[in-house]
């Protein structure tokens, strides 16, 4: 097989270079690519470039949704208006990703294809109920993002097919997010647990909630148990510590280089907490919105 | 195999030849001779390989050579001859933002960066611009010293004389 | 940073003693322009690999290269290809240059390569065939101290009678104190370049100490001295990793650069350089304390155990500090320290920063903090009881001169910070909070505020080589006219970021009083400067400075006799100097340090002066600690210390800045990480060092109290506020969260297991 990097200024060339040779490597940000060891980068000989492409670019609103272009740094969805006006915990994980030069090079579309379970922001594109927009020689599809992460970095890409867009569909009015890294420091830190939620409260109870965590599992995970244990029910102390048990119980964390499952399972839990106690207040203040 | 992209390197336009995952640090520093950039993880964890990238600071251990193809890339030596670089740079020096210097190319572009953006940043804004830049030696505060409105400099200068 | 010393205006240049010209490597490092280790351009230049050990401990049953499996015209080396002793020279040669049939730690260099480009260098690695058997490994000090080898080192000091004093306390007071393995990271990876030019070996690269280089490349070549040439390159920070095992690396580069018939480098990445150098020495250490009611110290009984990894490099001298530190800056009439080094199979621990005081003066800080606790003081009050100031005896016998100002910076601290008030109120919130200790730090928590602590610290620190060290080396600098009458200081002294680039000059200017243009500085190459000795144990400043004052003082005095005896007016001294040249008066001198005839100490007894002189800080550090997540932010330090004199204002507050993150580092975030002795964290992404996020405001006050044995009173202090930074801020978590704090590094996970276990302070 003949070596070749190409650089492609249309979705449907990238497309098809990647029929035309399913070995090429889609890259974009590089900031886990290009980390290998040098003998194993230098054998990636067949590359094929995303950041050149204008649909893969971008963030624009869309019939009852936003759509993110998958080349987007996570600088560009941090300083992004429309992003931290309608996804404030998505702005907030997109400002945590790395430094300022990670955060200038590194993609949501990197994040979600590289499949990681500590990708900063898929436990966000969880809870928000992220669509991922894909495109493959028989066109595009939408996959819902919870059916795309298979296992330990597996996904559900077909052969030839890449990550264009996440769509977010548009929050509900009442709907409040949050979100938390808990990382191995205060900057360019790689997460111990990350936690995200949204959830919609009505007269003081929880009338739907999305949490989700990063971390704690081969893949980010919902936290379906503390999800049930949360809804419909008023906002308060018993809640939080219910919901935050609840959560703490249903996730098998690992012991690694760094962090223990014990703490995982305990610093989550209480974020959650956390989370719950900060929705009620905000609430109790009348600043929910 | 082997690529050659064309770019603009301080300003000069450059033909550059490698392999395409080429790492754009070992272009500059062994083709280019450009040795004031420095490796001081080859991971994008320390910040002292980072170059501008179409202005943007990006960490070139991490830009694959044939990403470069038509952007305009500036390195430490490019700032350093920008004349108004030069009251910046004797700043850092007598602020004590440098001891080692294995960190200080790749800070002063991260925060040359950060000054065409914000002329006169506080404290917060210089710690979230730096972030991803590792210094070993200098506790940061002389770096916030030469960087920050906040940070206390005049004290420090009254002290110094 | 302020002194409190009244200040000169600025100058161009070498300033006068005390204010801070802008350091004259300044511009070419924010430039890109200063030559690093790997900077250098050669022509013809090959890299190196080396093939490393994936054992603890393995007998080498086969060795073999396969050149038709490397890139063309690769050439190899193992242990079957030395010269001379395999064996690196330093204290001994015990430490192997390649492993020669046994390795003893993961990572051990096995065999070198070098081919023309540095990934070639790397696949030729897979050339070689290496068949290891297993053997039982020792990895840790639980392990050693179980096996009962006998140890790397021991050492024990005894002063008065502890057991009797013991006996006789009012309280006695235990605990055992742990700290890990620390890695330098500095931010330049080790790399060494080789290559023969006529003749002479010669060593380029990044080095604390040029002539430990030199003295490894003779003993292993078995070459004549001046056949050995080491130049040191800009150095990207050293922090004591480029004391010894530049040595190691520059053997290999030149073992290759013979092999191949030209200059090669070896440049290490993170990895390696991770995996592969020395780190600081993890220690356990017990105390048992002796004390009145009032929290006066009566008997003080030590025993520190280091880990000293596979080989012994230069872990006795370590355990001699760690150990003459070990009391802490206190007077107590009663010491005993018994000391001892382990063997384990894990890659040697040898210098950094403090040498060993670091883990002893934690452990000391953390037991006086416990005995405050036992007897209802606060940290303030037991230490004021207990510093030592002039006058009193160290328990070698050693008598603290009148520059003693241990008393000084912790008062300064205090009235700095109003510490002691803190203290106590944040002591009371924390007891409204968690109640009687039923109440866990994490459930008694309000709200999200994080939960404020204080800490105090008090220490000191040995400046200069340790016991005869200097007496032994006598270590020259040299300085002579040049024929157009400027001065030539030389010496073999590195900056490694410290800033002897500044300092030095300033030091000359001022005792030949002439202006920085009169002054030029030899670079350190050994072929050029004498043995001034090497760039470690804070005694830059005060020893070879100290000589540099006496060698330009006294070409001055030679040269203002001369004018004299011609009955001429001294003039502009240049032109004087270039005229006494032209005459051919005597241009050059050498001048050796001599340590004061009253500074005297017994190796074998460990009884008198074990350091020309101390210096002393303070710390008081405040955190916060996160309730959901037990993460602890430093927000502030204010470090108080004492050095004598400050030549450079702005690069000795550097020294305390960066010294003290250094600690903080330590003390919460940075911690090697082993399992079967291979390493778990070997990245910068999973060994943590603080970002400037992580890192707390610093606030550095220095005192001076000018010390008569040093170049215009300065002491050394390069190493002190290595000290000060991890005790004080154990307490501030112990102040904010009641969990104990006996072991570092202060993690989250650490402090969650502790709040789950109950492990709490009382009262």
């Amino acid at each position: 097989m003949s070596a070749a990097a190409f650089s492609p200024r249309s979705l449907d060339a990238a497309v098809a270079a990647l029929a035309a040779d399913p070995g090429l490597l889609p890259i974009a940000g590089c900031t886990d690519l290009m980390v290998a060891d040098p003998l194993r980068r230098l054998a990636m000989e067949r590359v094929l470039d995303l950041t050149r492409i204008p649909e893969l670019a971008g963030i624009r609103e869309v019939e009852g949704a936003v759509e993110i272009g998958a080349a987007t740094t996570f600088r560009a969805l941090g300083d992004s208006p429309l992003v931290r006006d309608l996804f404030p915990a998505l702005a907030e994980a997109a400002r945590v990703v790395g430094g300022w030069q990670i955060q200038n090079r590194a993609t949501l579309g990197g994040n979600v294809a590289n499949a990681s379970p500590a990708g900063d922001s898929l436990p966000v594109l969880l809870a928000l109920d992220a669509a991922l927009v894909l495109a493959g020689p028989a066109g595009t599809r939408a996959l819902p993002y919870g059916e795309f992460h298979l296992g330990y970095r597996k996904t559900a890409l077909a052969p030839g097919e890449l990550v264009a867009r996440v769509r977010l569909p548009r929050p509900a009015p009442g709907t409040v997010q949050a979100f938390r890294k808990v990382g191995t420091r205060e900057a360019q830190s790689i997460s111990k647990v990350v936690v995200a939620l949204a959830a919609r409260v009505e007269g003081g109870a929880i009338a739907e909630i999305h949490l989700a965590a990063g971390s704690v599992a081969p893949v980010p995970v919902r936290l379906r148990a503390a999800e049930a244990a949360a809804a419909g029910r008023s906002l308060g102390a018993e809640t939080a510590e219910r919901v935050a048990a609840a959560a703490a119980g249903e996730i098998k964390p690992i012991d690694d280089v760094r962090s223990s499952a014990d703490y995982r399972r305990f610093v989550l839990g209480r974020v959650v907490r956390r989370m719950l106690l900060d929705i009620g207040a905000a609430g109790a203040a009348g600043g929910a919105a | 195999m082997s690529v050659t992209v064309r770019a603009a390197v301080n300003g000069e336009e450059r033909a550059l030849t490698g392999h395409p995952m080429a790492r754009l640090l070992d272009v500059l520093r062994e083709s280019l001779e450009l040795t004031g950039t420095k490796e001081g993880c080859g991971e994008g964890e320390c910040g002292a390989c980072t170059v501008l990238f179409d202005g943007e600071p990006v960490l070139s251990c991490l830009v694959p050579l044939f990403q470069c193809d038509e952007r305009q890339i500036e390195t430490v030596e490019g700032l350093a001859e920008a004349p108004r670089a030069r009251a910046f740079l004797d700043r850092f020096v007598a602020a004590g933002g440098v001891q080692c210097g294995a960190c200080t190319p790749g800070i002063i572009v991260t925060a040359w960066a950060l000054l065409e953006r914000e002329a006169r940043p506080d404290v917060e804004a210089v710690r979230d611009a730096l972030a991803g830049n590792l210094c070993r030696c200098t506790g940061y505060e002389g770096i916030l010293r030469a960087l920050a409105v906040d940070a206390g400099a005049d004290e420090t200068e009254e002290a110094a004389r | 940073m302020r002194t409190d010393t009244p200040t000169s205006e600025v100058r161009s240049g070498p300033g006068p003693i005390g204010t801070s010209p802008p350091r004259p490597d300044g511009l070419a490092k924010v430039t890109g322009a200063a030559v690093f280790a790997d900077d250098l351009v050669l022509p013809g230049l090959w890299f190196g690999a080396t093939l490393r050990s994936p054992h603890a401990h393995a007998r080498i049953a086969a060795l073999r290269f396969d050149p038709a499996r490397a890139p063309e015209g690769t050439v190899a080396v193992t242990a079957r290809d030395l010269p001379g002793p395999n064996g690196v020279q330093l204290i001994d040669d015990e430490w192997p240059v390649l492993a020669d049939g046994v390795v003893r730690h993961v990572g051990e260099a096995v065999a070198l390569v070098a081919a023309p480009t540095r990934i070639a260098a790397r696949q030729a690695l897979a050339a070689f065939t290496v068949e290891y058997e297993p053997l039982p490994a020792v990895l840790t000090m639980a392990e050693a101290a179980a096996a009962e080898a006998p140890p790397l080192a021991t050492v024990e000091i005894a002063y008065g009678d502890v057991e009797a004093a013991l006996a006789a306390a009012d309280v006695v007071v235990e605990g055992t104190y742990r700290t890990g393995h620390q890695e330098h990271i500095y931010i330049e990876c080790q790399a060494m370049t080789a290559w023969e030019e006529d003749g002479v070996l010669v060593a380029a690269g990044s080095m604390q100490c040029p002539y430990y280089v030199h003295k490894s490349l003779v003993h292993a070549f078995g070459l004549p001295a001046n056949r050995v040439r080491v130049r040191a390159t800009a150095v990207g920070g050293g922090f004591g990793g480029k004391e010894d095992y530049p040595s190691l690396i520059a053997l290999h580069a030149a073992l290759l650069a013979r092999a191949a018939g030209r200059p090669v480098r070896l440049a290490y990445d993170r990895h390696e350089d991770i995996v592969a150098t020395t780190k600081r020495h993890p220690a356990e250490v017990r105390h048992r304390t002796g004390l009145r009611r009032d929290g006066t110290l009566t008997a003080v009984d030590v025993e520190v155990l280091l880990d000293g990894g596979a080989y012994r490099t230069l872990s006795s001298v370590v355990l001699s500090r760690a150990a003459l530190h070990a009391g802490g800056p206190y007077r107590c009439p009663h010491v005993r320290v018994r000391g001892r080094v382990l063997a384990t199979h894990t890659a040697p621990n040898s210098a950094f920063r403090g040498f060993g005081a670091p883990q002893t003066q934690f452990a000391m800080e953390r037991q006086m903090d416990r005995a405050a606790r036992a007897l209802g003081l606060d940290p303030y009050t037991i230490r004021a009881r207990n510093v030592a100031g002039p006058g009193d005896e160290l328990p070698t016998g050693q008598v603290l001169d009148e520059s003693a100002g241990g008393r000084l910076c912790l008062e300064e601290v205090e009235r700095r910070t109003g510490f002691t008030a803190r203290w106590r109120e944040l002591e009371r919130e924390r007891a409204f909070r968690l109640g009687d200790g039923s109440v866990r730090f994490g459930d008694g928590a309000e709200g999200r505020k994080p939960a404020r602590g204080v800490g105090l610290s008090l220490y000191f620190h040995g400046a200069g080589f340790t016991g005869n060290g200097e007496r032994r080396m006598r270590s020259p600098v040299a300085a002579r006219l040049l024929a157009d009458g400027r001065i030539e200081v030389l010496t073999a002294m590195t900056d490694m970021g410290q800033g002897c680039a500044a300092v030095f000059p300033q030091i000359a200017a001022a005792a030949a009083g002439v202006g920085a243009e009169d002054l030029v500085f030899a670079e350190p190459d050994t072929a050029e400067v004498p043995d001034s000795g090497p760039t470690v144990a804070s005694r830059t400043t005060m020893i070879v400075g100290g000589a540099i004052a006496s060698a330009v003082g006294e070409l001055r005095r030679r040269v203002d006799e001369w004018l004299a005896a011609r009955g001429e007016t001294p003039g502009a001294f240049r032109a004087a100097a270039a005229r006494y040249v032209a005459a051919g008066e005597p241009a050059e001198v050498e001048v050796r340090h001599e340590p004061p005839e009253g500074q005297q100490f017994d190796d074998e007894r460990y009884q008198g002066a074990a350091y020309p002189t101390f210096s002393w800080g303070a710390d008081v550090a405040e955190v916060e600690v996160d309730p959901d997540t037990f993460a602890v932010h430093p927000v502030r330090v204010t470090a108080v210390c004492e050095v004598g004199r400050a030549i450079h204002p702005r690069l000795c507050a550097g020294q305390v800045e960066g010294g003290t993150l250094q600690a903080v580092g330590w003390a919460l975030l940075e911690e090697v990480k082993l399992a079967d002795g291979r390493y778990l964290n070997d990245r910068l992404a999973t060994y943590i060092i603080p970002t400037v996020r992580d890192t707390p405001r610093i606030d550095v006050h220095l005192l001076e109290r000018p010390w008569a044995g040093g170049p215009f009173g300065a002491k050394g202090m390069g190493e002190l506020p290595m000290d000060g930074g991890a005790p004080a801020v154990a307490q501030a978590v112990e102040n904010a969260t009641g969990l104990e704090i006996d072991e570092l590094p202060i993690t989250p996970e650490r402090l969650y297991e502790r709040d789950r276990d109950g492990r709490r302070v009382g009262g």
